[in-house]
Formats: structure tokens, C-alpha cells, sequence
């Protein structure tokens, strides 16, 4: 009784707020203003993969598969699916589906967007790595459709759960008609009002929509990529929401009785790559500046000491304002495939220095870490903490930051130049797999593509590749934690920690938070 | 006159060639775009597949000169991340950063001559020294937080002006920009003050020395013997000869304002040419780099001749072409 009379008043009191705010803040009851803090380069679905791109275009279009907010797949165009042997999948389409231009979606739709996949012309990064699997496409009735892969794809639900419909009749229509919104008819909860490159996207209800019909009668997209610039825009109630909430703002936006804030653990994980590939590794020198050889880093003792000098506790509490876990794993607790025996190592110098002597290294070594400064969430001051802890456990250590557009070309295949870099990595997937094909594989054909230590482990592979090859998901799970739990042993990577995802709003706006970082009008709603 | 001009134009080309190659092969040393562009997933295959499709599997060497051949022909090449014609990108930016401009130099040129020709009249009463150390913060207070103070106070505290971005734009005989419509000029008002601090604290402090010292001219002196009133005196003459150093340091402003707004851009989240180059630069966008330098290489050469033009206007003494 008491507490439904304080809930009921402060419903009342929020109202009252949100009523006296309309007036100043300008848009109506059903418009919505988000701060989004990366910029859109394009509007066709298929031109960019890029999170920023998607995210945009997941309010247009749908997909085959829609991933929840904690990156499970369901059912989204497609109301079912399920494997008829090893090599097909049966996908059951939703009927009764429009296009925003009124024409109905069918199988033929799916055909044509998987055509239309590979072919956008200068395209910066395709969504073909989500397609390529399928061999060939069957339409067996216009809302039945089968897809034969060359091998096993467990993953293929949730590659095509990136992979947006558009109309056949868009099927050859470049990049430039989608941004003018020519082309830009999807099946989603929103229609495209207008693209303004670098400034705003906006939308207006799809009324039609076959889902849970959204709040927002018209939602406009503002791209506000500096964050003091985000927050401010919040406050001064011009946005009712914002993803990617600076660290640094984060205890004055708690304290502030209008905002509101979400968060939720996200699929990123930060973490230490190690050369344990070369004899002899640049950054690495003895006390007197020569090169050591063999490599220290090939050492698993070395890699393991390493990861216990460092106080994974004291960075996510002072760095990240409390809003991170210490990770021991590629990915956090709660999503597909990730082990229960992974902990994070818990900070021990002592034994971190028992592990060089024992190593031969009694005196440590000179080394220098790499890192981006402008890429993930306090990466210079994590890099700076990491390089303090390393040098406690005797490790001579300089800290060393670049712009992402350097350090990623410099760090990643073929020139491989640092020895010890910090790095993130989201998983797409929302499962092990992900990572674990892409930072721990040997680099080779489709593997190990991010693997900038260039760590290889034969028996790590083959669970991996039996894994992929493994559609029941009871077993395929269970090979997952194998592989992560025999490469954590082995200390393929120092995770550091796992980001929690924050989105603030103002004060009477809900939004459900999402592991993979995006922001989606249709999951805002009024309290 | 028109000697000068042309064999003006003609050095630019010379600029905008020696432009083009050392912002071409900088980029290239910087890093690699494919890495920047593809998705963190992308194998072998996908890297060559998009290296191919941007021209970039060739040697650096060769693409330069396929560039410079059709940049002869008009077209500077199409942006990495957009996918759409440099120029046609770095158009569609420039009405918001030229209004924003504008208004900049409208509030720095308005407020600046008037106060700085006060402080420079009477230079010891109160107000000019207020004015002076006025002056002194516009100088000396970092844009970015500025920018921010402005935003705080205004729009988080007073809630009256628009936090940032670009207002809805108007049409007046044709052209569209967010100068017509009043909300637009509401969105306008903090950036374009932020942008204009720095170049009033400029103009007060010109206007005020060139004033004190033009005062102590024989001219001055004789045009007061010869009876003119002194309103006349300060606004006719002195107001001419104090115009020149200002000219060429608002000439020199107005290139780096509409090329180099970055902070104030980003700050108010206006979408602008600054907001444009700093992001191209953190992809690796290459063309746009390009295309965007060669821009404002024109629009520098451009305003310098206006410049100097600007001067024999107000100093009949300045012969162009034997400066030239």
C-alpha cells in the first residue's frame, strides 16, 4: 500500500517534470531526440559494416534473425528455422509482412538481398563474411526458404542476423538512393524521413509494423560525437537519450535527479595481445638495451606473470568508475559458450615475480606496451595504470600511445610492430566462437584475423574447428569452454576487463540496455 | 591591376600541385585505410576485395597520378567512407561552417572596432580598462572550454539557447541556410559567439593601438586646426587608417576559420567542413583529406587577393602591381 502510494506519487512527480520540460525541450509527446556518438556514413544497409551504420539501419530494416539485448537470437522476418541435415537450413518466413511501400515481403526479398550483398559497389567493409557460408539459396514456397552451406554453419542464424532485407526491387539500386531514401523502403518499426551526413538521421513511425508497434510518432538520430557535447545536450533536455556516457561524467550523471541511467554487461572485452610468435620481439630488451632471445613473451610462465601483476580491481574501480568487470575470459558470464571455470587472476606481484625467476628472468626485461588513445573507453589511461603494475613486478616498462589510424595499421597484419599492444574486441556474435576464431586461432585462411600476438596452439584449433563444425548447441557449447579454458591456461591474451554499456535518459524514459552497444528508438519508451 | 591578379592565380596552381602531393603520400605514410575500413572480422579475401575497390592494391605512385589525372578532369575522387564525390561532401558542409563564419566575424568586427576605438580615445577611463582586460581572457581562455562554459550556462542552466547542432535552415531568394528562420539563428548564436571571442579579443586590441597611435599624427592635428568636428576626424580619417592592419589579420582569420573550425564545431556538434576534415582524418579517408586541403588552398589564395586588393582601396599609396 505504502510503497504503491510513493510509487504513484512519483509517477505524478515525473509527469509534472517531463510536463514543465516539454516546454523548454521543444519536441512533443511522441518525439524522440538520441545522442548518438559515432557518425553514419550511409543509410544502405550494405554499403558499411560499421556498428553506427547498422545500428541506424536496424530501425528501417529488419532482419531474417533479430538479436535480444543480450545477443540471443529470435525470431525476427523469419518466425522459425531449423536444420534438415547437417549442410541445410530451413528458415519459415513471417506472413503478412509490408514493405514501407506497401509491397509484401516475401522469400524472393531474401534472394535478392543476398544478392545485392556482395555486389554494393565501393563498398569500405561488406557483409559478405555474414553471407559467404551459403552455397546455394532454395525457395521452396514464398515463405519458405532453405540455404545450402559448402560445410556445417551452426552460426548461420546469427551471421543473418546482421544481414538487413531490403525490397527486390532495390536490388541493384547503389548507395546513393538509399541515402536519399529512394531505396530506403525496409519492413522496419521506422520509416526514412531524412539523412543529413554528420549531422542527423530522421525517422517516423511505421504504423503498418508487424512487431510491437513503437512509442515514437517521429525519432531524430543526432550525431553528437563529442561527449562533453553528448552530456550536455542531455541536460539541457535537446536529447532524452545517449549511449557511450563518459567515465568522467558518469558520478555527476548519477547524481542528477533528472537523468536516468541503463546499463547492461556488454560484449567487449579489453585485453593485452602478446607476440609469442617471433624468436626476438622489437619492444623487448634486456636491462642494457639488447634484444633477448629466445622472445620472453613465448614463455607461457612469462605471459602468465604478466597477467598476475596486474591489479584488474584498481583499474575498473578508479579508470572506469566502477563500470567494468575484471574479465579472465574472451567473453563476460551470461553469454553462449563461455566457460565457468574462467576467473579473472587475481593481482599477486610476488608470485608474478616467482614466475620470471623462474622463467630466467629474475631482473626482468625492458619492455614497451602499445595502445590507441582515441579508440575505447580510458584506453590511454588503462595502458598508463597497465605499464605502472608491470613495472612493480620488475618489468622495466614504457607506455607508448597512437591515433586508432595508426595503431591499427601498424599493430595488425602484415606489419605486426609491437610486441605487447591493448586492444578491444566486441563479439558480433554475442558468442565464444567469435573471438575465439578471430584473437586466438593461428592466422591463416578465416582465422586468426585480429590475432596481432600471432599465438597459435594446434590443439586449440582443432577443438575450434570441431566446434564450428558442430550444430547441436549442447555439444558445440561444451567444446567451446574447452578450447577458451585450454588458451586462457596458456595465457593466449591478458584479459583486462569486460565493459558494461551505460546509456543515460532523462528522467521518465526507459530504455531496455543492449550487450551490443546499440541504440534502438523502438526499445525507448515513456515510463 | 590585372597583371597582378593573374600572375597571382597562376602561382596558386603551382601551390596546389606541390598540396596535393605532400598531403597524398602523407596520408599514405600515416597508416593503412583498409585496416581502418573493414570490419575487425574481415579475412584475406574481404582486405583485398575492398583494397581493389578503392584503387588502393596499386603502388601509391601510380595512384597518385591516376589522381592527378582526373582531378585535371574535375573530379578529386570519391571518399572511402561515404562512398560519394569529395567535393560533392565537402560542399554539402560548407554553407553550415560559411554561415557560421559570418556571424563570427558580424560579432568580432560589430563589437570589436567600436570598443577597441573607445579604449584607444580614452585610454585611461574605466571603461577602457575593463575592455582591455576584457580582452585579455578572450585571448588567453582555451576555445574548448569556452565553448563548454557557454553551453553550461545557457543552455543546461538558462535553458535558452539550443545545446548544439544545426538549427532548421530557411530560403531567402534561393539560398537555403539556417541565417533565415529564427530558430536557426538561436542555434547559430553560441558557436558563432565561441568562434568570434578569440577575434574580437584581436580586433579591440588592433583597433585600440591603431587608434592611439594615429591620433598623435600630424594629419589629425591638422584637421582639427582646420576645424573639422571631431566625430568626423575619428570616422572618416582615423577609421581608414586603422582598417588596414585589420583587414590582413581578419583576412588571414577568415581562411583559418573555415577551414580549421574543429574545435568549435565539434563542441556545438555542428556540421561543418572542420567537424568533416577531423573525421577524415581519423579514417584515413584519403580523397577527402585531399580534396578538402585543395579547397582551402583556393580559398586562401582567394582571400589574400581580396586582401590586397582591399588595400589599395583603403591606402591609395599601395601600387599592386609593383608588389607584385
Amino acid at each position: 500500500m505504502n510503497a504503491a502510494l510513493r510509487r504513484t506519487a512519483l509517477g505524478l512527480a515525473t509527469a509534472g517534470l517531463l510536463a514543465s520540460g516539454a516546454f523548454v525541450t521543444g519536441p512533443g509527446a511522441q518525439e524522440l531526440s538520441m545522442g548518438i556518438s559515432a557518425s553514419v556514413t550511409s543509410v544502405d544497409p550494405h554499403f558499411h559494416n560499421l556498428t553506427p551504420n547498422n545500428n541506424i539501419a536496424s530501425h528501417v530494416f529488419d532482419r531474417l534473425v533479430h538479436m535480444d539485448e543480450k545477443m540471443r537470437p529470435g525470431p525476427g522476418l523469419a518466425e522459425s528455422w531449423k536444420t534438415i541435415d547437417d549442410t541445410t537450413w530451413e528458415f519459415k518466413l513471417r506472413k503478412g509482412v509490408k514493405f514501407h511501400d506497401g509491397s509484401d515481403f516475401t522469400a524472393d526479398d531474401v534472394v535478392a538481398t543476398l544478392k545485392r550483398v556482395p555486389w554494393v559497389p565501393n563498398s569500405p567493409s561488406s557483409f559478405r563474411l555474414n553471407t559467404q557460408a551459403i552455397e546455394k539459396v532454395e525457395v521452396v514456397d514464398p515463405h519458405t526458404i532453405r540455404f545450402k552451406t559448402k560445410a556445417p554453419a551452426p552460426l548461420l542464424p546469427i551471421d543473418l542476423s546482421n544481414v538487413r532485407i531490403v525490397n527486390r526491387k532495390f536490388v541493384e539500386a547503389p548507395t546513393a538512393d538509399f541515402n536519399s531514401g529512394k531505396a530506403a523502403a525496409g519492413t522496419g518499426p521506422f520509416k526514412l524521413v531524412e539523412f543529413v551526413p554528420g549531422d542527423r538521421v530522421v525517422f517516423e513511425r511505421n504504423d503498418a509494423y508487424w512487431g510491437p508497434k513503437p512509442h515514437w510518432q517521429k525519432v531524430t538520430a543526432r550525431i553528437l560525437t563529442n561527449n562533453a557535447a553528448r552530456v550536455a545536450a542531455l541536460r539541457a533536455g535537446q536529447v532524452q537519450i545517449i549511449e557511450q556516457v563518459p567515465s568522467a561524467d558518469l558520478a555527476s550523471l548519477r547524481a542528477d535527479a533528472n537523468l536516468t541511467l541503463h546499463r547492461i554487461v556488454g560484449n567487449r572485452l579489453i585485453y593485452l595481445h602478446l607476440d609469442s610468435f617471433r624468436d626476438e620481439t622489437p619492444f623487448v630488451q634486456d636491462k642494457d638495451g639488447k634484444p633477448i632471445k629466445p622472445n620472453p613473451l613465448k614463455d607461457p610462465r612469462v605471459r602468465k606473470a604478466l597477467s598476475l601483476a596486474i591489479n584488474r580491481a584498481a583499474i575498473v574501480d578508479r579508470l572506469m568508475e566502477k563500470e567494468a568487470i575484471p574479465a579472465g575470459g574472451l567473453l563476460a558470464d551470461g553469454f553462449f559458450g563461455v566457460s565457468p571455470n574462467l576467473k579473472a587472476d587475481p593481482f599477486d606481484p610476488d608470485q608474478a615475480k616467482k614466475l620470471l625467476a623462474a622463467a630466467g628472468h629474475p631482473n626482468g626485461f625492458k619492455l614497451t606496451i602499445h595502445g590507441p588513445n582515441d579508440r575505447y573507453l580510458n584506453d590511454e589511461k588503462i595502458l598508463q595504470a597497465v605499464g605502472q603494475m608491470f613495472s612493480r613486478a620488475g618489468i622495466d616498462t614504457q607506455v607508448a600511445t597512437l591515433p586508432w589510424s595508426k595503431f591499427a595499421s601498424d599493430a595488425s597484419n602484415p606489419k605486426y610492430s609491437f610486441s605487447v599492444m591493448l586492444v578491444g574486441w566486441g563479439s558480433d556474435t554475442g558468442e565464444v566462437s567469435n573471438p575465439l576464431r578471430s584473437l586466438v586461432a593461428t592466422v591463416g585462411p578465416g582465422r586468426g584475423v585480429s590475432n596481432r600476438g600471432r599465438y597459435s596452439n594446434k590443439e586449440v584449433d582443432a577443438l575450434l574447428d570441431q566446434a564450428l563444425a558442430t550444430v547441436d548447441d549442447g555439444k558445440r557449447e561444451k567444446l567451446l569452454w574447452q578450447a577458451s579454458e585450454l588458451a586462457m591456461k596458456d595465457q593466449a591474451l591478458i584479459p583486462l576487463h569486460y565493459q558494461i554499456n551505460i546509456w543515460a535518459t532523462r528522467k521518465g524514459i526507459t530504455y531496455a540496455p543492449r550487450a551490443d552497444e546499440n541504440t534502438l528508438a523502438q526499445f525507448v519508451r515513456p515510463q | 591591376m590585372t597583371v597582378f591578379v593573374i600572375r597571382r592565380l597562376m602561382q596558386s596552381i603551382l601551390v596546389l600541385f606541390a598540396m596535393s602531393a605532400i598531403v597524398f603520400f602523407g596520408v599514405y605514410v600515416v597508416g593503412d585505410p583498409v585496416e581502418i575500413l573493414v570490419s575487425h572480422e574481415a579475412d584475406e579475401a574481404e582486405r583485398a576485395r575492398v583494397a581493389a575497390a578503392l584503387g588502393l592494391d596499386r603502388p601509391v605512385w601510380v595512384q597518385y597520378f591516376a589522381f592527378l589525372e582526373n582531378a585535371l578532369g574535375g573530379d578529386l575522387g570519391k571518399s572511402f567512407v561515404f562512398g560519394i564525390p569529395a567535393i560533392q561532401l565537402i560542399l554539402q558542409r560548407m554553407p553550415a561552417t560559411f554561415e557560421l563564419v559570418i556571424v563570427s566575424f558580424v560579432i568580432a568586427v560589430g563589437l570589436g572596432i567600436p570598443l577597441g576605438m573607445y579604449a584607444g580615445y580614452r585610454p585611461n577611463s574605466a571603461g577602457a580598462k575593463t575592455i582591455m582586460a576584457g580582452s585579455i581572457l578572450g585571448f588567453s581562455l582555451p576555445t574548448f572550454w569556452v565553448g563548454l562554459m557557454l553551453i553550461m550556462i545557457f543552455a543546461v542552466e538558462m535553458q535558452i539557447l539550443p545545446a548544439g547542432g544545426r538549427g532548421p535552415v530557411g530560403s531567402f531568394l534561393g539560398m537555403q541556410s539556417s541565417l533565415f528562420s529564427w530558430t536557426g539563428l538561436g542555434h547559430l548564436f553560441l558557436p558563432a559567439l565561441n568562434l568570434a571571442l578569440f577575434k574580437l579579443a584581436l580586433v579591440i586590441r588592433l583597433a585600440r593601438a591603431g587608434m592611439r597611435e594615429t591620433l598623435l599624427l600630424d594629419y589629425v592635428k591638422y584637421a582639427r586646426a582646420k576645424g573639422l568636428a571631431m566625430r568626423r576626424v575619428v570616422f572618416v580619417h582615423v577609421l581608414k587608417n586603422i582598417m588596414i592592419p585589420i583587414v590582413t589579420v581578419l583576412g588571414l582569420e577568415l581562411g583559418s576559420q573555415i577551414a580549421f573550425s574543429v574545435v568549435t564545431e565539434t563542441v556545438f556538434a555542428w556540421p561543418g567542413m572542420g567537424k568533416l576534415i577531423i573525421e577524415s582524418i581519423d579514417k584515413l579517408d584519403r580523397p577527402v583529406i585531399v580534396a578538402y586541403l585543395l579547397v582551402i588552398v583556393v580559398i586562401f589564395v582567394l582571400i589574400n587577393l581580396v586582401v590586397d586588393v582591399l588595400y589599395s582601396v583603403l591606402d591609395p599609396r599601395v601600387r599592386l602591381a609593383a608588389k607584385a
